[in-house]
């Protein structure tokens, strides 16, 4: 494939890029939806007004992303009522983070701080994806996310220099999202099947494992500047690579969440269908207003 | 309802064009689904305007764009493909001629 040319919706395309970019766009898209549960939980109990703003903001954002990505899907050819179709049914998947419960204040910023900072690692590449509108969304997704990663930093900082309990939460969160957040980036480079293809395709441009490389050359840096220590006794810097190196994830772990085996697994899909079908009657009633107004006003 | 469509089917696409500042364009920037003209533009402003990216939007129903056809991209555009005189790269300019 011409590396120069960028695919744009009604040009021809193999079977196969559409069908990856399909399933690629959907999962992402169910990602940004899915993960407005976790940190969602906390706009109640965020412990400042302005916490509270900034997270709502954050959440608004994550349905905004949904829909650039819906939207992209949609150029392909797949309406996007049955792409939510087939998230509900657990026919495609969203990203595995979004499994794990947030179980304390302190994990609403170690999602921003490494959740967010593993997705931008993950997201800047794709603003030179192959497919047009995957592409563009990207370009709109990476500028907001960077308030998200900031907005993590700030409250993990914040909860660092606090009192010992505050400090210990902070800790605490950032132990049990290290690992997950480097999963991330998939399996090891060696037992991901698809990548090469989806790197021909100009779809991906970096492996998992390099991916996963950079974002721990990138964290380990700020958790110095937190304060806080990462959870991996193999970590150090590796002079000859110019690279830290880092321990392996636990990959049969990420296997099980994938699987649907994971920590929320269930509560986040049934809370998604909940809303869902919760929200029929809105978009019944407003279907109904458009139809009574355009026949109201026929000459219009 | 059935699955993930909206009662009483799928609302129509709209396309929806920003004028990031007076003095530019409206520039397009995305799509979304709107079952009428009104809730398009106020869910483009809540979509596409969140960081004050505009102060001008137009919504326009997808169905009604006119598009030319990418297979026949090639003819369609043809004619101006051989007429390089049209830019101003084509022409010689003596050494030391000014504003020209």
């Amino acid at each position: 494939m011409d590396r120069s040319t960028t695919v744009e919706p009604r040009d021809p395309m193999p079977e196969g890029y559409r069908r990856t970019l399909v399933r690629q766009i959907a999962q992402h898209a169910h990602s940004e939806i899915i993960g407005m549960q976790p940190e969602g939980e906390w706009i109640s109990r965020a412990p400042s007004l302005r916490r509270k703003a900034i997270l709502m903001a954050k959440v608004q954002d994550e349905a905004g992303h949904g829909l650039y990505l819906y939207a992209a899907a949609e150029t392909l050819g797949t309406p996007r009522a049955d792409l939510l179709e087939a998230l509900h049914a657990g026919r495609q998947k969203y990203s595995s983070i979004f499994n794990y419960p947030t179980l304390t204040w302190a994990d609403v910023g170690a999602i921003g701080w490494l959740v967010d900072g593993a997705a931008i690692v993950n997201q800047v590449p794709l603003c030179r994806c192959s497919y047009g509108p995957y592409a563009r969304a990207m370009v709109r997704i990476c500028k907001e996310e960077s308030f998200h990663q900031r907005q993590g930093f700030e409250i993990l900082h914040t909860l660092a220099r606090g009192t010992a309990e505050q400090r210990a939460m902070a800790q605490d969160a950032v132990d049990r999202f290290w690992w997950p957040s480097l999963m991330m980036f998939g399996p090891p480079d060696a037992d991901s099947p698809n990548t090469e293809q989806s790197m021909a395709w100009g779809i991906k441009r970096f492996t998992n494992d390099e991916l996963r490389q950079r974002f721990v050359d990138i964290a380990v840096p700020q958790a110095e500047a937190l304060g806080l220590t990462l959870p991996d006794p193999e970590l150090r810097w590796d002079e000859d690579r110019g690279h830290w190196h880092f321990g392996t994830p636990d990959f049969a772990e990420l296997a099980e969440v994938v699987a649907g085996r994971g920590p929320c697994n269930a509560d986040r899909l049934a809370h998604r269908v909940r809303a869902h079908e919760d929200g029929a009657w809105v978009r019944e009633a407003a279907a109904a207003h458009a139809a009574k107004r355009a026949a109201r006003e026929p000459a219009a | 309802m059935s699955g993930g469509a909206s009662g009483g089917g799928e609302w129509p696409l709209w396309e929806v064009f920003v004028r990031a500042r007076r003095g530019m364009a409206h520039v397009h920037v995305g799509s979304l689904h709107a079952p009428d003209a009104d809730l398009a533009l106020r869910n483009a402003r809540d979509v596409y305007t969140r960081r004050q990216e505009g102060v001008s939007l137009w919504v326009v129903p997808s169905a009604e764009v006119v598009a030319s056809t990418p297979d026949v991209r090639g003819s369609f555009f043809e004619p101006a493909a051989d007429k390089d005189y049209r830019h101003p790269t084509h022409y010689t300019v003596p050494d030391g001629v000014q504003h020209l």
